[in-house]
């Protein structure tokens, strides 16, 4: 279980690391995506790792339970996350519309050609 | 309990769908509704300044949760300065921006602008990590609608970059969140400083990760090497009052590191030492040297602002990682000079380079008002660069004063004063091709002022009337008033750097409950021997006084 999780949290992360560096809109967004998939698992095992216990108290004492607050807090995350990409898709969509380009990094000749005065 | 402490937050955040959705038709009610709400948020913080300044800690319990369970918002010295500096420069800058127009120029501006001084105002009050991370992404989702707010090319294209960059650091802070609640089980401020103390160095491991990991990120946000690079490019093609709003961005890294690695990963706790403020240091040098060579390269005026911004980021890091109490002193009067003094050159900034086509450092006839101009410029880059009279002078001074430890001060003492020379070369550089020469230039007679019709904003010919100059000035005017009345300000932020190191008081303050509540954690007793041995490893401090 314990195996599972962690290779899938480094897999996911490596994936995304390796999306964003390709420094293109899409895969740029692809690659956020899995990080935020990544850390949402990250902080899901944060709380440790527990099979079939209900997140809440049965009766208070006698009962097992996960932790309960990795799982607001993964609810909270994943919205965040959630909103951001939409917010980050619209802006991307906005960068290449206006530019052409859906290059993430400004090279010195596009900042030449943006330079109106040079 | 207080509830004048939410305020700040709750004020904003029911501004701004007001101002989005019921204003948005007509932008002079827009602009009553936010310069009034902005005014109300200065009252606010101003009540909330005298409140805190007599030195006790408020707590404000969101649904009245008891402390380390439900969220809380402290109100302390340090939180109610920063919100107050929020406000005033809120204000400025929207007098500003509707002074010139710019609010006009976009959708929203009004509601973006309040919903960033909701995530501000929340960044600084709140007691809880998880709350605070909630609270960054609020100012940021604020941040990146005003980033390109009007447009453009070049904006859109900064502003993918600032997102892509944001978003990548939230995602490294909810990694450091999950490793430190994975070591100690709980996301309060207090309540982390408290286990933190508990935990011994050998099995501290963890621990230093997630510390370290919450540096990065608020280094990110505080653009200190070797993540600054997104600085210059976000607030250079940002229009000009958002980038002096931004001056208060940097400044909510700057805060999370003086809260959260004075009060949880001090440097007198064993588990994590002073490994914060070693490596800070190092990476403040390196910002200085960045922030000044950055100003002496710039080609444009306003990348020469966003890289002195980073060079005055750099100053005040390198004060707040001595984390001693007269370098804290020292380091909240430089960010407070600091703030000012970015927003006022970006603000005149604003008003010279939309009268000039471009905003290239290269002479061209004088401008409208070019002496008034200058003057104002000439004002706010001596604040900046740390000339006396005005308060950079005696901030610079200050945090030098404070840096004096052997291994430290040749560094650090270097660094700031080389530092200075090289950003006063690059402002008065700036300040001669934009004013002085062009007293005396003549355009050359078979120029094509291409240039003109490849502009995206039009060029103005027209002299600022005197709500443009204003807010400048007033900006300049709080340098000088900081500068003037050095004395109480040095003496009142003494008392909140004792404040901010005095961890008993702020951990006392938050987990006393005084309406009955239950406190926490000593009279769980039996009950608390009842957690299952599986869920109990989140909560194993608590389990072990317990049994």
């Amino acid at each position: 279980m314990e195996l599972v999780v962690a290779s899938a949290i480094g897999v996911l992360t490596a994936g995304g690391v390796y999306l964003v560096l390709r420094l293109r809109a899409f895969p740029v967004i692809l690659g956020l995506s899995l990080l935020s998939y990544a850390v949402n698992v990250f902080i899901f095992a944060s709380g440790q790792l527990a099979v079939n216990l209900p997140p809440i108290l049965d009766k208070y004492g006698d009962a097992s339970y996960t932790d309960p607050l990795p799982q607001a807090l993964v609810l909270t995350a994943i919205v965040i996350s959630f909103g951001m990409t939409a917010v980050l898709v619209m802006i991307a969509i906005g960068a290449f519309l206006d530019s052409g380009t859906d290059k993430v990094n400004i090279s010195r000749e596009d900042r030449d050609v943006e330079d109106p005065v040079k | 309990m207080n509830h004048w402490i939410i305020a700040p937050i709750i004020l904003p955040a029911l501004l701004a769908p007001i101002l989005g959705y019921v204003m948005r038709h007509d932008v002079t009610i827009a602009r009553i509704g936010s310069i009034a709400g902005s005014v109300a948020m200065v009252a606010i913080a101003a009540g909330l300044f005298v409140t805190a300044a007599g030195g006790d800690i408020s707590v404000y319990r969101l649904g009245d949760w008891p402390a380390p369970f439900g969220i809380v918002l402290v109100l302390d010295r340090l939180s109610a300065l920063m919100v107050l500096l929020t406000s005033v420069l809120a204000l400025i800058v929207l007098i500003h921006a509707v002074a010139t127009n710019w609010d006009a120029k976009g959708v929203h501006f009004h509601a973006l602008f309040q919903f960033q001084l909701m995530g501000i105002a929340g960044a600084f009050l709140t007691g809880d990590v998880f709350n605070l991370f909630v609270f960054f992404e609020v100012l940021l989702i604020a941040s990146y609608g005003l980033m390109i707010h009007s447009g453009g090319r070049a904006r859109m294209r900064a502003g993918l970059q600032y997102v892509v960059m944001n978003l990548a650091g939230s995602t490294l802070f909810l990694f450091a969140l999950g490793t430190l609640y994975a070591s100690t089980g709980t996301l309060n401020i207090a309540d982390l400083a408290v286990r933190l103390q508990e935990i011994p160095v050998e099995e501290a491991g963890l621990v230093r990760v997630a510390a370290m990991l919450l540096m990065i990120v608020f280094a990110v946000k505080a653009a200190l090497f070797p993540v600054q690079f997104w600085l210059p490019g976000a607030y250079s093609n940002a229009p000009a009052p958002v980038a002096a709003l931004f001056a208060i961005m940097t400044k909510v890294g700057a805060y999370a590191i003086l809260r959260i690695h004075n009060v949880v990963f001090g440097p007198d706790i064993e588990a994590t030492g002073d490994m914060a403020g070693l490596w800070l240091f190092a990476a403040a040098i390196v910002t200085v040297a960045i922030g000044a060579m950055g100003v002496l390269g710039a080609r444009r005026l306003m990348p020469l602002i966003a890289f002195s911004v980073l060079g005055s980021m750099g100053t005040l890091m390198l004060a707040i990682a001595a984390f001693t109490p007269g370098a804290t002193t020292a380091a909240l009067y430089y960010l407070v000079h600091s703030t000012f003094a970015a927003a006022a050159l970006f603000l005149i900034a604003d008003l010279v380079i939309t009268r000039r086509p471009g905003d290239t450092l290269t002479t061209l006839p004088a401008t409208v008002q070019n002496g008034l101009f200058a003057a104002l410029f000439f004002g706010a880059a001596i604040g900046m660069a740390g000339m006396p009279p005005l308060s950079g002078f005696l901030g610079k001074l200050f945090v030098l004063e404070n840096l004096r430890a052997p291994g430290q001060m040749a560094w650090a003492w270097s660094a700031i004063l080389i530092g200075s020379l090289v950003t006063i070369v690059g402002f008065a550089r700036a300040g001669s091709a934009l004013f002085w020469k062009s007293t005396a230039f003549v355009l050359p007679e078979n120029t094509i002022t291409e240039s003109e019709e490849d502009e995206e904003v039009p060029i103005t010919h027209e002299p600022a009337r005197a709500w443009e100059v204003a807010p400048t000035m007033a900006a300049i005017g709080a340098l000088a008033a900081l500068s003037i009345f050095a004395g109480p300000a040095a003496r009142y932020l003494e008392a909140t750097s004792d404040q901010i190191i005095d961890r008993t008081g702020y951990v006392a303050a938050v987990l006393s409950n005084p309406d009955g509540l239950k406190p926490y954690p000593k009279s769980h007793g039996d009950e608390e021997a009842g957690y299952g041995e599986d869920a109990a490893k989140a909560e194993g401090h608590t389990t072990e006084e317990a049994h």
